[in-house]
């Protein structure tokens, strides 16, 4: 039950932290058709910003300057890079986020250096919020879900209730028809562009000092972040929201249920022994086969389910 | 007429780079006229491990300036000749080939056992093939212990103790009133013979110690620590036992800090790029670390030029100097091998190293043992806490020296049946 509870609550913790990485991803992937390589870059250079401006002013402007400042440079990319590169199909916008991706990722470490930056929770919120069962649960976690969760009820929100999301929302679901009526599908693009990496970038805010800045902090986090995406299906909030707990989920929990495939053998009544045919694999129990999990995942949806879980198109 | 400025604008363009291109050429073709003595040094510079590796290529270029502006090696000096193998086997093997082709006698790498394996194999055959261009491998961190046992080459030394002989360090340096651990490895070559070496000692020297749970974990994939550290806690350990390193280790120790359990951490890796800067101020005398070497070692035993040596480091580049006695060693060997045959050759160096004695920088002991090539040398356990002398990495952490064990101590039997060449 202990080991149950506080699993829960890690799973809660990384399932968010990967939503506020793929809402923005599927919303622009839904929209434009850009599978952006560079999304989980704009979330390491959230990161190294809210790390830097935290060291001037601290980390509350930081909360509000580092996506600023990712959005910012998103719509510039969208803006001269990505609207050029449209013209010349799909592939060269997925080589051009590519690019923009090993760019960021020399620049930050040009910039910053290779070493782990030193991005550390604010002394505000560096104290344990409560104890269950003996695990501290530190504030900070409870602040990470607080902002995220209120990330998807303003997007959420949004998308629903205003004009711009009217419009969004039509251009995801009818980009030609929305074009048609007279709406400046273009400058909507460059605003979820920005909008997306600005997301991307609060989640390096908040992510940064959760987790270790490093210029590596971008490859780690950028594959699975798709897989999000493709779970989630496309053009789906609430789909994206449900696929990241799913897959924060089956990350942590794979850790904790230390069984394997024999042991599933044994309860049909089957016993694994040394001599039986791939007792390597039979036996490789889950926590060592956990982080493959969510591709497997993403694997089973493109064949059964392409258009994810709560998609209103093929992806 | 745009078209044509930009035509213009495209030459001048080429021929700028044309013309860096020539000026770099000249640049390297100046630096052979010096006939160096090159050491190739083959690294994670780029890939998930870069920060390690770029580090290290500081502390050697540093160690080079200091040995070559202190004699080099038979009058002439050292040229580190750095490769990227991107942490990759196959990388390993094309730097290898590079070097090689380059015809440089010596090869250094220090991180991964899996490109230390791969690397003796191919030295192995090109050494075999090529008697006129042979490369000596120094191994200045691979420890997984095979690479002296089963796959020992006469062609690779190892400066660095292997794991079994730093697990022996470790056990011998657990509390006395220890009574539950927690083993959790990656899960690779290195990874797992460490586990296993782990259980080994302790059935062996601490009995009283009870292994509550072991663990494998994928390497470099996991990215949050925070499941690993809820099962640990479930299973009453009172310390983690791992050989973890870069990121596994740094998010490994973050997780736990951050669940406030009481648990102390032993571990070979902590004071490496990165560690201690991940741990932060929170980790006060909670980690511990078996190393070769850190810097409040000289001021300890009171050796001012030992001292001097590495402050300079620290001075330059405002980062820790965790491994200077394995890279300083391993290249006065060759400074000393040399010396002794007086020659650069490298069949003649690598015979004149064995059972070579040598006193490392802080003026203790150590021997280059003939069976199996590998070195014996001091270890220490040390403790990450506040006012140490020198901090780690600017946490206010240092890492404070609390028990050294000497080179004749951790002397264990090896399986090597060493293949030697004709002279």
């Amino acid at each position: 039950m202990e080991v149950f509870v506080v699993t829960l609550l890690n799973g809660l913790v990384y399932g968010m932290l990967l939503f506020m990485l793929a809402s923005g991803l599927t919303l622009i992937f839904s929209m434009m058709g850009v599978l952006n390589f560079a999304h989980a870059s704009f979330y390491m250079l959230g990161a190294y910003f809210a790390y830097s401006v935290s060291t001037h002013i601290g980390f509350w402007p930081a909360l509000v300057v580092a996506p600023v400042l990712c959005g910012l440079i998103g719509a510039a990319i969208e803006m001269y890079g990505l609207r050029r590169a449209h013209r010349n199909g799909h592939v060269a916008e997925l080589l051009l986020t590519f690019g923009i991706a090993l760019i960021i990722g020399t620049a930050v470490e040009m910039g910053w250096g290779m070493m782990p930056a030193p991005y550390r929770v604010p002394s505000l919120l560096d104290f344990p919020l409560f104890a269950i069962y003996g695990t501290q649960f530190p504030a900070y976690r409870a602040f990470m879900l607080l902002i995220s969760g209120a990330m998807f009820g303003a997007i959420w929100a949004g998308l629903k209730y205003t004009r711009l999301g009217l419009i969004i929302q039509a251009a995801l679901s009818h980009p030609d028809m929305a074009s048609a009526l007279g709406h400046n599908v273009p400058r909507v693009f460059t605003f979820v562009f920005a909008a997306g990496t600005a997301l991307a970038g609060l989640a390096g805010v908040i992510g940064g000092n959760y987790q270790v800045t490093e210029p590596d902090m971008a490859v780690a986090m950028g594959p699975v972040v798709f897989v999000v995406v493709v779970v989630g299906g496309l053009g789906s909030l609430t789909g994206c929201f449900i696929a990241s707990l799913l897959v924060g989920m089956v990350q942590t929990f794979s850790v904790v249920l230390d069984y394997s495939l024999a042991d599933l053998l044994r309860l049909g009544g089957v016993q694994v022994t040394d001599t039986m045919p791939f007792n390597e694999l039979l036996t490789m129990s889950l926590p060592r086969i956990g982080p493959l999990l969510p591709y497997a995942l993403m694997l089973l949806f493109i064949a059964f389910k392409p258009r994810g879980l709560m998609g209103t198109r093929d992806t | 007429m745009a078209n044509r400025i930009r035509l213009f604008i495209a030459r001048m363009i080429s021929l700028a780079v044309a013309l860096l291109c020539a000026a770099a050429t000249i640049g390297t073709d100046t630096a052979l006229a010096e006939d160096t003595v090159k050491v190739a040094y083959t690294s994670p510079l780029s890939g998930p491990f870069a920060q390690l590796g770029d580090t290290q290529l500081k502390e050697f270029q540093y160690i080079v300036d200091y040995l070559n502006a202190h004699g080099g090696v038979l009058g002439r000096k050292f040229e580190l000749v750095p490769f990227d193998n991107k942490s990759q086997v196959a990388d390993a093997l094309i730097t290898l080939q590079r070097a090689t082709d380059q015809n440089i006698p010596f090869i250094l790498q220090c991180s991964g056992s899996n490109i230390a394996a791969a690397l003796i194999d191919g030295i192995n055959k090109h050494n075999e093939y090529n008697p006129e261009s042979r490369i000596l491998y120094l191994d200045c961190g691979a420890v997984a212990t095979e690479l002296t046992n089963e796959k020992c080459s006469f062609w690779h030394f190892r400066f660095d103790m292997n794991s079994l002989m730093k697990s022996e360090v470790l056990v011998r340096g657990l509390p006395k009133d220890l009574t539950k651990v927690y083993l959790l490895n990656q899960d690779f070559i290195a990874g797992q013979s460490m586990q296993h070496d782990f259980k080994a000692f302790l059935a062996k020297l601490r009995p009283d110690i009870q292994v509550v749970g072991e663990e494998l974990i994928p390497f470099g994939k996991v990215k949050d620590f925070s499941p690993y550290i809820t099962k640990v806690k479930a299973s009453g350990a009172q310390a983690l036992v791992t050989g973890n390193f870069g990121p596994d280790l740094n998010l490994l120790i973050k997780a736990g800090l951050d669940a406030g359990i009481d648990l102390k951490y032993y571990t070979f890796s902590a004071q490496f790029a990165g560690g201690p800067t991940a741990i932060g101020p929170r980790g006060d005398g909670k980690v511990v670390s078996v190393m070769p070497f850190n810097e409040n070692v000289a001021p300890k035993i009171g050796n001012a030029d030992a001292d001097a040596f590495t402050k300079g480091f620290r001075d330059k580049f405002h980062l820790d100097f965790s491994d200077a006695v394995t890279f300083r060693t391993s290249l006065e060997y060759i400074q000393a091998a040399a010396k002794k045959v007086g020659s650069l050759d490298p069949t003649k160096i690598a015979f004149a190293m064995e059972d070579m004695q040598l006193k490392d920088f802080l003026g203790y002991d150590t021997v280059m043992r003939k069976a199996d090539h590998q070195v014996l040398m001091p270890y220490y356990t040390s403790t990450l806490t506040k006012g140490a002398q020198y901090d780690a990495e600017n946490t206010g952490l240092g890492w404070v020296p609390t028990a050294t064990v000497m080179a004749k101590d951790v002397d264990q039997p090896t399986t090597c049946n060493m293949k030697r060449p004709a002279m």
